[in-house]
């Protein structure tokens, strides 16, 4: 099971190789409202490799050419519901990106919301061969972390070396090159669910794509929207989306946490609808054109003239007060926070030297959510916008796009996992087999 | 009554519109379809066409009408030969070589060919030729312009500068006023056996000829038989000297029937027999007196 996934990730991780190579890759957000797509160009690779003969991911520049984004069919909490439905929306996107790059792209990067993400500390420890620390030895350390037993319903999507610890040194992240005897690694295992993680891979495959990378979208959107301070001293990314509310945790630049709450402004939407009595496309109008979470004196006196369902004018006016549409907004906004800082509370993000939060994802943009955030939170919050990438177009450079924008990321500076270092030949035996075997093809 | 809304539509494109999309922005998808299906179709019609023996016969049927029609307008047509600034029996010589049969018409008559036959003319050094307006063939012959007369073998041939013979005649009477070469290989030193004419201008009524020796160089022919040899190089400066002789001593005036220069350290002289007495009787008598 595990070298399976092993294999899957490996061969995705060849595709991402071959797409940049080729200079050309789409980044797909498939989420509860939206489906947005990035068409990325990168800067052709020259095909030099490292000098140890690992083949590198250019760490380049990349423009974005393509952008498009459609209304998300068939896709509740973050995960299919309606294969052909999110099909046809994939496709939409895709199709308006390549238009507007003029390119055909084969390789796209897709991220998700959905699936439960759960997070695993792992560590692993063993013995530096000789003196200093190879990268060998980095495989031989991970590879001797004891993955706890997820199950056949969860599959591994993140498996992140955080922290490496040499002769109880603690604290680095490369330890390539540094003498030393006892070598120990802290690696945060990410687990989804795999029937949501399947359902995504064969709508790409159906789409005629081919699948080079896929991310949790709370991973995507914590290196999108976080600055690097934040990232380096300690904060927390809470992407509020329509279906799902994600929570990623990053330290020293690496990400430590992640969980999701199945909750998120669709299903404020939902409340306005059902308090309100109106119907789901007015409740989204309401909630976008008039929403917000902190009533003032003035909102008692603004009135909203809600949309009759009839059409009469005369006998079938309905009125209300903005603060009536906050009190419908508010408790379900602030359940989500409070699910937000349960999670939070059990990762332990109190204990970390510095401890922002910041609010991205498309339900964001509702006016006051980050004092409402502060509230239940209990500390600082602010708004995150995605950082300003090369070529988007401004329409895509709100805090809906931080997850787009936190994929691009990812594929220009792509972070090192477990699956990127070469598993020691004796830790799978099938393969010493195939290894011994193929010896002798080639020498007899 | 409620408005209709309209209904709308899924903007998702159909999964074979998709498809389609994709493959058309594959470039050499698209590279195919706007030139290489245009161009086989393209082929392919022509290939058809052409396979019909009656439509190619027709082609080309119609193709000899159309020429016919431009090519038989009277502004065509040349009803003249023109050969202006040159002597009346050149000019007849020019119009047998030229060989154009009038009316001609003018996008047929070649006119670089009538160029060649008319400059393979002995006489004629260019020639060149064009048609007009109006209806006349132009043909402008620069004449060859004969220097000297060369007696060789073959006869009298009259050279230009060049040595390029352009006419033979039959009597040296024809021609006096032209100067004499002969010998073999004269006709390819032209040039030098005027600069030599040139040079020997103050005796220029005593010269009979040049003579070319052993191909090699030259003798200058006077009357009473005197004969002033030259050497190979740098003749015109020896016949220089003897001229300057001449001018001075009066050389050429006194008995004697060679002046050798062919070593230019050390001209010789040959007396003739009585000059020679002469001399003899002239010593003995001083060699009496002193005695």
């Amino acid at each position: 099971m595990r070298r399976e996934l092993y294999e899957v990730q490996r061969a995705m991780r060849a595709r991402r190789e071959a797409a940049l190579k080729r200079g050309v890759i789409a980044v797909l957000d498939i989420g509860t409202a939206k489906v947005a797509c990035l068409v990325l160009q990168f800067v052709p690779d020259d095909g030099q490799d490292a000098p140890d003969g690992r083949p590198t991911l250019r760490q380049g520049a990349f423009r974005v050419i393509g952008a498009a984004n459609t209304r998300s069919r068939g896709v509740t909490f973050g995960e299919i519901s309606s294969m052909e439905e999110c099909e046809r929306a994939v496709r939409t996107a895709i199709q308006g990106a390549q238009k507007m790059a003029g390119l055909r792209v084969d390789h796209v990067i897709v991220s998700f919301a959905g699936g439960r993400p759960r997070s695993y500390g792992v560590t692993g420890e063993t013995d530096v061969e000789n003196g200093a620390v190879a990268e060998r030895d980095i495989g031989h350390v991970l590879a001797a972390c004891d993955i706890p037993d997820y199950g056949h319903e969860l599959e591994a999507i993140h498996a992140l070396p955080v922290n490496f610890c040499l002769d109880r040194r603690s604290g680095l992240t490369d330890p390539r090159g540094q003498v030393g005897s006892n070598l120990a690694v802290d690696m945060h295992l990410l687990t989804v669910g795999s029937t949501p993680l399947r359902n995504v891979l064969h709508c790409i495959r159906r789409c005629d794509l081919e699948l080079a990378g896929v991310a949790v979208s709370s991973y995507a959107s914590g290196l999108a929207s976080l600055v690097e301070d934040e990232q380096e001293l300690g904060a927390a990314c809470i992407d509020v989306g329509a279906g799902a509310t994600g929570i990623s945790v990053f330290v020293r630049r690496q990400m430590i946490y992640a969980d999701a709450v199945r909750m998120g402004g669709a299903h404020v939407t939902s409340d306005i609808c059902q308090g309100l009595q109106v119907s789901m496309q007015d409740a989204e109008r309401l909630k976008t054109m008039h929403g917000g979470l902190v009533a003032t004196g003035l909102d008692d006196r603004d009135m909203i003239e809600l949309p009759s369902i009839l059409g009469d004018w005369e006998h079938d006016r309905r009125q209300i007060s903005r603060s009536e549409l906050i009190g419908v907004m508010r408790p379900r906004v602030e359940e989500i926070f409070e699910e937000a800082r349960a999670r939070l509370d059990a990762s332990g993000f109190e204990y970390l030297p510095s401890q922002r939060i910041v609010l991205t994802g498309g339900s964001a943009q509702i006016p006051g959510l980050e004092m409402c955030a502060s509230r239940i939170l209990g500390r600082q919050c602010r708004i995150g916008k995605p950082l300003r990438v090369q070529g988007l177009p401004q329409s895509a450079t709100g805090s809906a796009f931080a997850t787009s924008v936190g994929l691009a990321l990812h594929v220009s500076h792509p972070q090192d996992e477990c699956w990127d270092f070469e598993m020691p030949a004796d830790r799978h035996g099938a393969r010493r087999v195939t290894r011994a075997l193929r010896w002798f093809k080639e020498n007899w | 009554m409620l408005p209709l809304k309209p209904f709308r539509r899924d903007p998702a494109p159909s999964r074979l519109r998709y498809r389609l999309t994709r493959l058309w922005l594959r470039p050499w998808f698209r590279r195919l379809v706007n030139f290489g299906v245009p161009m086989l179709a393209g082929v392919g019609l022509v290939w058809t066409l052409a396979a019909e023996f009656d439509v190619r016969a027709r082609l080309s049927a119609a193709l000899a009408d159309a020429k016919a029609v431009i090519v038989e307008r009277p502004q065509f047509t040349i009803t003249e030969l023109d050969i202006p600034d040159v002597s009346a029996d050149l000019a007849e010589q020019v119009r047998v070589a030229a060989f154009v049969k009038l009316p001609a018409n003018s996008l047929e008559v070649d006119v670089n060919a009538v160029r060649t036959r008319v400059e393979d003319l002995a006489a004629v050094e260019r020639a060149r030729v064009r048609a007009l307006a109006r209806g006349v063939l132009e043909i402008r012959a620069i004449e060859r312009v004969p220097v000297v007369v060369w007696r060789s073998d073959a006869g009298l041939e009259l050279l230009d500068r060049g040595g390029v013979r352009v006419a033979e005649i039959d009597s040296r009477l024809r021609r006096t006023d032209l100067p004499l070469i002969a010998g073999e290989g004269a006709s390819e030193h032209v040039a030098e056996a005027l600069a030599l004419l040139a040079e020997a201008k103050p005796v220029a009524g005593r010269v009979r000829g040049l003579v070319r020796v052993g191909e090699r160089r030259w003798d200058v022919v006077l009357d009473r038989d005197q004969v002033v040899r030259l050497p190979a190089d740098d003749p015109v400066e020896a016949l220089g000297e003897v001229i300057a002789l001449h001018a001075s001593r009066d050389l050429l005036d006194r008995d004697l029937t060679v002046v050798d220069m062919r070593d230019p350290g050390r001209p010789t002289l040959r007396l003739t027999e009585h000059s020679l007495a002469e001399l003899a009787r002239l010593r003995a008598m001083v060699e009496g007196e002193d005695a």
